[in-house]
This record gives C-alpha cells, structure tokens and sequence, in this order.
C-alpha cells in the first residue's frame, strides 16, 4: 500500500549563461531558480497493483520514485509505503521494497553476479531456503544460468538488466520499483522481461511501480496509469479510459484486389497505397462491422485489420493536451 | 554483521588482486613516514628541547598521532569518495538498503596500505617508550592504548566531519584536510607549543589535544590528578555534532537527476 498526501518538493537550482564571464560572475552573485519538483501530489496505490507512471523529461517521476524509496525527502506532506514513513524508518521500510534504476547498478561490478546475490542475502538476511528457491525460480526464468559467474562489468547491457531485475527479488519485496526496466534490452528480453514482472505481480501479490518512455511496457503491464507534468498529478485513470478520452476513433487497414472502395460516412482517408488503404473510422457514426461489410461489398478483401490508437499516440495526444 | 564482514573480504579480495600494488603501497607508505620522523631527528641535533619537551616525549607525541592517524584514516580515509558518490546520486544506493550508511560507505574503501604507516608508528612508539622518560605503570601503558585508540576514532570522525560537507556543498571542501592530513603533521610535537589559543581550539573545538596533550602530562606525571585519566574519552563526544551533521546532510540529499 502506498499513500502520497500533498506531497512537495522544491529544489533550488543555480542558474547561469554559457561562457567564462558569466562563469565568474555567478561566483559573486548567483541566480537561484526554484524548481517545483513535487507541486501537491495526491494518489493511493494499493497491493498487488502494477501502476505505470509517465510523464514527459523533467516532470518529477523520478523524484516521486525517489520519495517512495527513502531516498529524498520532501519539503511537506506525509507519504506512507506498507504503513511505514520511508526517510524515517529508512531501514526498515527498504527491507520490504525493491529497487531497480535502469539507469544506476544496484550489483558490485568487480565480481560475479552470483557474490553480488550472496552479498544482497546477507545484506537483507534472507533464510537460506528461501534464497535458495528464489534464485533458483530467478534464474529459470530470466535465464541467468551463464551470467552469474560472470563480473557484472563484462555483461553486456541487457545480461546485466536482466540480473538487476533479480537481484531486488530476492528477498520478496512487497513493493518494486521499477525505473525504466526496459531500457536497452532487446526484443526477446523485453517481452521476457514483461512477462516475469507480470508473473510475479500474480504469484507473490508484488505491488509495481513502474515508470518508463516505453508506451510498449504501459500497454502490456498495467492497467492503471498516472501522468505527472509539471510535478503535479495530471490523470490517474486505465489505459481503455484514457484510450477513450484522447479519442475513440478505430483504424481500419484493408488489402484488396480489384478497384478501390469508396468510402463511407464516417470514415476519413488516412492513407492509400497500391492495393492497401488505411482508414480511420467514427464507430458512433459507423459501426466496425458495417464498415467491413462496406468494403466487402465493392471489393474482395484480402485482408482487413482494426486497431485501437496505440498507447504512444495516447500519451503523446495527452502531453500535447497538458501542454507537458 | 556477517554483511559487514562479507563486504569487507570482498574488499579485501580486490585489493589483493593487484598484490604487487598493494605490496609496494605498504613499503612506500612505510618509507615516506621517515621524512616527518627525520625531520625531528634533525631538530633535536640542534636542541635539547621543544617548549620543555624531550625528544623522547615529542617522539611519544609523535607516535601516537600516527598511529592513530593510520587506524582513522584506513578506516576512514574512503569517505573521501564520499563528495563524488553524493555528486553523482550514487548514494541513492546506499540508502535503499536496510543497513547502516557509513559503514556501507566506508567499509568497501578500507585502506590495507595505512599498514606501513601503522608499522611505522609502532617502530616510532618502540623508540620514544624508553626515552620518554616515563616511570612505565600499568595504568600509563592503559592511558597510552586510550590515546591511540580514541585518537583513531577522532580522525575518522575528521574524516567524516569533512565527507559530510558534501551534503551541502556537493563537492569536497579541502581546507577540511588541515585537521586530518594537517593535524598529522603539526600532531608531531604537544600542541602547547603552538600557544595557549590554539591548544583552547584544540581542546573545545577540534578536541585533538585531549588524545595528545593533556594525557601526556599525565604520562610524565605533571599531574597526577586521576581525571586526565578519562580526557582521552571525552574527545569520543565529537562523534555527536558529526553524527547530527551527517543525519542533517542526509535530510538536505538532493540525489542526481537520472
């Protein structure tokens, strides 16, 4: 369970031009610019969610993660993760908490993978027997069989992502973070990678805090989403809804051969190409049967696909709409 | 605990795995430690004295700071990486951890080198112990092991008195190594004679001089008075106003953009 009551935070960032003069300058006299990080947010995770949070560079995802952690804390209000207030019981709130930075090694470069593991049981006291099953659940489904005798500094970037999202589950969080899980990782990771976070959100009831630019990872892991701009909470609804909200419009792909069909009412032409056209269609005016049914009448279909507006035209239809 | 024992064979294990390095550290540690203890030989080639002390008690003097020196800054000389880690966010790690943030800092950069200073000193002590003058008991062997072993704990807390300084200033403050690096050096003779304002800073401020000083006198029975006995213990209470800076600091984080 996480709780965020009017959370703020400032920062004071000094502020100066380029070049050498102003350089000196601003050892005399400095410009402070005060940055809202953190502008009154609100929210209520509960357990066993998976909540993606977006937001464009710079709106405060990561301070908010940071807060959630112990890391920083803010100038005011109460934030509570499983009953506990993180920068004051830093110790013990971390114990239930897991932490993945795709950006920041949480794993000792200098040795195997596997030491960096026996140091985190040590570190968070985990039962032998338990360590034991988790790493061997772990390793199975990540596939770290190879990578953890290796030094983390000669893994290549998506071995090592894969490791740093085993290494904080090993001591059964209740909550994970995940800050850009994804990041570099390749096809077959990524959906390997999703899918694990899925499973054990099922299995163990993890709580997921998931921020990332991957509109990929959004759609096939959470169903909740909050957007954050300008440090303050934007939206805080599902994926269908906020589909709904930036429009409801359904694209319409046919190939034929034959003579092009014309359109109806309701459709407008988004592209035509050799035997292929490209449509987006008003279901309130038009139905998508009847639209299908439309094309078949003038033409033969080979193929016909319709698709939502996908989760990246959402987000970016939503940006544009707060001006983010 | 075992964490903490693990951390530190790990440290250990990497140190040793460039041995020669480490080997050669030790030696040269141990040789550049001669210039300060020549540099008093030559002094007492022309005198017989320094403000009413003798060489054998200066080199007391002497080995006691650098052996404390070289307990405090093994331990916590590391905290020097300490302005770089708050600079660049690397500390977020240590405070998603579940354990004690000092030792996580400090154990992972334990200095096995400081091992020629500690020779050193302890070749300085075997010296200035029969020379000092000192009528031996063993409850002046007690106060000189108090000496050392306070005086330790007072130069890690220097260390981690300057580290904290990153918190609010995000780079180190340099100037700060005049009571680490510094009070090694000017450690080397009793601090009265450098005059009686700069032994009251030493005694109130930086409390340098009650691991040193005040004891001493007690050690050639200048006083006999049982309370020197214990000064050595009231400098432990520096480890508060560093402890509550560092617990500000930690307050005041920013972290790095990320």
């Amino acid at each position: 369970m996480i709780e965020f009551q009017n959370i703020c935070k400032t920062y004071r960032v000094a502020k100066r031009q380029a070049g050498f003069g102003n350089a000196v300058k601003s050892l005399f006299s400095r410009e402070y610019e005060t940055v809202r990080a953190l502008d009154d947010v609100n929210f209520y995770i509960a357990d066993g969610d998976i909540i993606g949070y977006i937001g464009p560079n710079g709106a405060g995802k990561s301070t908010t993660v940071k807060v959630m952690c112990g890391i920083l804390t803010p100038d005011s209000g109460t934030c509570l993760v499983n009953g506990k207030i993180p920068w004051k019981e830093r110790a013990s709130h971390v114990k239930d908490i897991g932490v993945v930075f795709g950006q920041r090694s949480q794993l000792w470069w200098d040795v195997p993978v596997i030491d960096s593991f026996e140091l985190l049981r040590d570190m968070y006291k985990i039962e032998e027997k338990a360590y034991r099953r988790n790493l061997e659940e772990l390793t199975r489904l990540l596939e770290l069989t190879e990578l953890l005798k290796t030094p983390a500094r000669n893994l290549s970037l998506g071995q090592r992502m894969r490791c740093e999202i085993a290494a904080p589950l090993l001591h059964d969080p209740k909550v994970l973070f995940l800050d850009e899980p994804t990041i570099g990782l390749d096809a077959v990771s990524k959906i390997a990678v999703r899918k694990f976070i899925r499973k054990i959100n099922e299995e163990k009831g993890t709580t997921v805090v998931l921020t990332t630019h991957d509109m990929m990872d959004i759609e096939a892991l959470t169903e909740r989403i909050l957007l954050i701009g300008h440090g303050r909470i934007l939206l805080d609804g599902n994926l269908e809804e906020l589909k709904q909200h930036v429009s409801r419009e359904k694209k319409i792909t046919v190939k034929y051969t034959g003579a092009a069909p014309a359109l109806s009412a309701g459709m407008k032409l988004r592209e035509s190409k050799e035997n292929q056209l490209t449509v987006s269609l008003d279901p309130r005016v038009l139905p998508v049967s009847a639209a299908i049914a439309a094309f078949a009448a003038q033409t033969e279909l080979l193929d016909v696909s319709v698709t939502d507006i996908s989760a990246e035209e959402v987000v970016a239809a939503l940006y544009k709409e707060y001006r983010i | 605990m075992r964490f903490y024992i693990r951390l530190f064979e790990l440290n250990l294990k990497s140190q040793m795995q460039y041995k020669f390095s480490l080997f050669l550290s030790c030696i040269g540690q141990f040789i550049t430690a001669f210039t300060s203890f020549f540099s008093i030989q030559f002094i007492f080639m022309q005198i017989d004295a320094v403000d009413g002390f003798t060489y054998g008690q200066v080199l007391l003097c002497f080995a006691v700071i650098m052996l404390s020196f070289s307990i405090g800054e093994a331990i916590g000389g590391g905290l020097a990486n300490f302005p770089r880690m708050v600079n660049t966010g690397e500390f977020d790690r240590m405070l998603t951890r579940p354990r004690n943030l000092i030792l996580q800092t400090v154990i992972p950069f334990f200095d096995f080198t400081r091992i020629g200073l500690l020779a050193q000193g302890a070749m300085v002590l075997g010296i200035a112990v029969p020379r000092s003058g000192v009528e031996w008991t063993v409850a002046k062997a007690a106060v000189l092991a108090l000496m050392v072993v306070c005086g330790a704990v007072l130069f890690f807390c220097l260390f981690m008195f300057q580290a904290a300084f990153a918190f609010f200033t995000m780079n180190s403050l340099d100037f700060l190594n005049i009571f680490t690096y510094g009070a090694r050096q000017f450690g080397r003779y009793p601090f009265s004679v450098y005059g009686k304002k700069l032994l009251g800073f030493l005694t109130f401020c930086i409390p340098l001089a009650l691991i040193q000083y005040y004891p001493l006198l007690y050690l050639m029975d200048e006083t006999a008075h049982p309370a020197y006995w214990f000064v050595p213990c009231l400098s432990l209470l520096f480890l508060l106003p560093c402890r509550a800076l560092f617990k500000l600091g930690i307050r005041k984080y920013k972290s790095a953009g990320s």
